[in-house]
């Protein structure tokens, strides 16, 4: 198939993207058990929850003079802690399915870095599996992400220097973990665990040594340097000022209404009164 | 009587004739033989007149008087036994011969052919690395004394094992015998022992299930309670939803396993639904989909993403709103320059993006009820009827109305944005409308 260089976005054979594609990718649910088991490593904790704040995307390079035709994009789709954490504390494995026109199409990543390194010349849609360590969920969680390799603006500004990059923030929600888990993630930097309250004790878990936990070092991976930093705060900011502007037309709308009930009860009164 | 005399109500003696004949004999009747009083009156106090049983139904006893019947002391045997002790028991004789026949107990006297294997045969067909012949021994003759009770076998065994293991190499040697023995496979393919052999890790599961179930405690019987019916209801939403969408947005939910995994491990059932969450769905989930459900069909999943949560939060917020209504929720929020989705899904802003949409629709259903309670007054008609927390969309509103009483310029966007039928007069801000109009109503 000949490639226009500038818009082609349509993506290989039967992965037709209909309609407008949403910008956080749909989820997927998959059954998880309902674990009942009473030893105590394994009770449940409830009403508390840990989150495990992950991006997902790819960062696409073209390849300029060195792109043939079936070749025009190196990319990279990846899964890591949105501050760069290492993921591997929850996360067993990554399976990443790609199009069946790639050889092997489900491609396992087993360590950190959970990311798959690829070239290709088309956009279609990866389905991401994350597969958890056995303690934290039987279930795999799925994740969908479009690759993108043509930068939005249709001016065709192709560049070998500047990646094409799509990230999407999601967190990874664990409901009633279990106490062994909570115990063992609790000082981890890429596991938001909330305060217990007052009064629960955790079993004692071999500490971990923090030397010996991998950090993944921003010099190992030379995609770090594009990596987007989300940041919660512009988005909260954003919310509280529209609910308070919204607030205060529910305020208005309600004086007015009670104003109008007000004269309603005048005008109801004359027939009767006089 | 004597419920009158409690009372204390005169006695009122039917001028009856008969009866002042039949009280004398009440009279006499009233000092019965041997019971008390009280207890006479129990049964009514007089015998009553007709009798409750007809004596004709009854059977009568079949005993033709030719027969001399007499009771003697006779001693017995009993088949069952093994000795030849002789007990003594009173026997009815007839005509002075006693009965014949076998004691009458003997024939409960039942046991378990429990199967009996020679050396060779043991050396053919029946060794196994676990077992030595010697406990196979021990084990069927234990069988064999105890009729089977795997439980006492397995206490009296003399080396410590688990009643399932018991029983899988009772039930695995007399199976090998039933087939050595039969004179060709077809013959015992119907016996039950060859149809479904026993099979361990099935039993040793089953009993662990079992007995998780049989410890639950209270709260975990009402939990799993709790989720059964969320997952019902949940299925029940997903089945509505599939069968109103286009097949290009196909939602999965798995059904039938869960029923089935239901009869087998009741603990270990898995939570169901596969769910696709997307936004357009909202309105066709037009069942009870509050926010609590919500939450514990979330709390059931155990691991889900934080934008499928926020979804399935909205989609329960917005539930008992119009698809019109969620558009212009929407719409609102685009003005707001706030994302449709949060592009940072993080808890806080989950729950900000959430209270934000329910005030919004809060507010949109404050202003359709203004505007009702203005028509009204401006109309005085009793056919607009105030109810305006329906949530539906009243389109028949007339667009005569203009809605003067909100007075912003995104009033007069939104309305342009409608597409009903054009609008002569587009809304202005509304103070001064609003009071000319009042006054137009008073006046006349």
């Amino acid at each position: 198939m000949p490639q226009n260089s500038s818009k082609n976005h349509s993506s290989n054979q039967q992965l037709d993207v209909t309609g407008p594609t949403p910008k956080s990718p749909r989820t997927k649910m998959v059954r998880s058990s309902d674990d009942n088991e009473k030893k105590n490593l394994v009770k449940k904790l409830k009403d508390i929850e840990i989150s495990v704040p992950i991006v997902y995307g790819n960062i696409a390079f073209w390849l300029g003079k060195k792109a043939s035709e079936y070749q025009s994009h190196k990319w990279t789709v990846y899964v890591r802690g949105a501050t760069n954490e290492d993921l591997s504390v929850v996360v067993k494995r990554v399976v990443f399915q790609l199009h069946s026109s790639f050889n092997n199409p489900m491609r396992v990543v087993e360590s950190p870095p959970f990311e798959l390194s690829e070239s290709g010349w088309g956009e279609f849609e990866i389905a991401i599996t994350l597969h958890f360590h056995s303690d934290v969920s039987e279930k795999p969680l799925h994740l969908y992400h479009h690759l993108k390799l043509y930068p939005e603006d249709d001016s065709g500004s192709l560049s070998v220097k500047k990646p094409v990059v799509v990230e999407s923030y999601d967190e990874v929600v664990f409901a009633e973990p279990s106490e062994g888990l909570f115990a063992r993630v609790q000082n981890h930097p890429a596991v938001i665990v909330p305060r217990l309250p007052a009064g629960f004790s955790l079993p004692p878990v071999p500490a971990e040594d923090a030397d010996k936990r991998k950090r993944i070092d921003p010099k190992d991976n030379p995609l770090t340097q594009w990596f987007t930093n989300f940041s919660e705060a512009d988005e909260l900011l954003k919310l509280a000022a529209a609910r308070q502007q919204v607030q205060a037309q529910i305020a208005r709308v309600r004086r007015q209404l009670s104003l109008i009930d007000g004269q309603h009860q005048q005008q109801l009164k004359p027939p009767s009164e006089l | 009587m004597d419920a009158k005399d409690i009372l204390g109500l005169p006695k009122i003696s039917l001028p009856i004739p008969q009866e002042k004949k039949s009280r004398p004999q009440k009279d006499s009747q009233r000092k019965p033989d041997g019971i008390s009083r009280e207890v006479y009156a129990l049964t009514g106090g007089v015998a009553p007149l007709m009798p409750s049983i007809d004596v004709n139904q009854l059977k009568k006893r079949q005993q033709p008087e030719n027969e001399k019947i007499t009771w003697e002391w006779l001693s017995f045997t009993n088949s069952a036994r093994k000795d030849d002790l002789k007990l003594y028991h009173w026997v009815r004789v007839v005509n002075g011969t006693p009965p014949s026949g076998d004691y009458s107990f003997a024939k409960y006297n039942k046991s378990v052919d429990v199967i009996k294997y020679t050396d060779e045969e043991y050396e053919k067909h029946l060794t196994d690395d676990s077992w030595t012949k010697e406990e196979t021994d021990q084990l069927f003759d234990l069988c064999e004394r105890f009729d089977l009770r795997f439980v006492v076998v397995a206490d009296r065994f003399p080396s410590s094992r688990s009643v399932e293991e018991l029983k899988n190499r009772y039930y695995s040697v007399s199976r090998a015998i039933l087939i050595a023995r039969a004179p060709s496979p077809a013959d015992v393919s119907g016996h039950p022992l060859v149809k479904e052999p026993y099979n361990i890790s099935q039993e040793i599961d089953r009993k662990r299930a079992l007995s998780m179930v049989l410890s639950q405690t209270k709260q975990q019987e009402r939990k799993d309670a709790e989720i059964l019916s969320e997952a019902k209801k949940i299925m029940e939403s997903r089945m509505a939803a599939k069968a109103a969408q286009d097949a290009e947005l196909a939602v999965t939910s798995n059904t039938s396993p869960e029923g089935m995994e239901k009869t087998t491990a009741p603990v270990e059932t898995a939570s169901p639904s596969n769910v696709q969450a997307t936004s357009g769905v909202a309105p066709l989930m037009s069942m009870a989909d509050n926010a609590a459900s919500a939450a514990a069909s979330l709390r059931m999943l155990r691991v889900y993403l934080r934008t499928y949560a926020l979804d399935q939060m909205v989609q329960a917020a917005s539930s008992s709103a119009g698809l019109r209504t969620i558009k212009r929720v929407e719409q609102f929020l685009q003005e707001l320059k706030v994302n449709l989705k949060p592009k940072v899904p993080t808890k806080a802003v989950c729950a900000e993006h959430l209270e934000l949409r329910k005030e919004i629709l809060t507010l949109l259903n404050l202003q359709k009820l203004l505007q009702n309670k203005e028509e009204g007054s401006s109309y005085r008609e009793g056919s607009y009827t105030e109810t305006p927390d329906t949530p539906k969309d009243r389109s028949f509103i007339p667009d005569s109305v203009s809605f003067g009483a909100i007075s912003t310029e995104r009033v007069g966007k939104r309305d342009q944005k409608r597409k009903g039928p054009g609008r002569e007069a587009p809304s202005s801000p509304a103070q001064s409308n609003k009071r000319p109009r009042k006054l137009k109503a008073t006046d006349s």
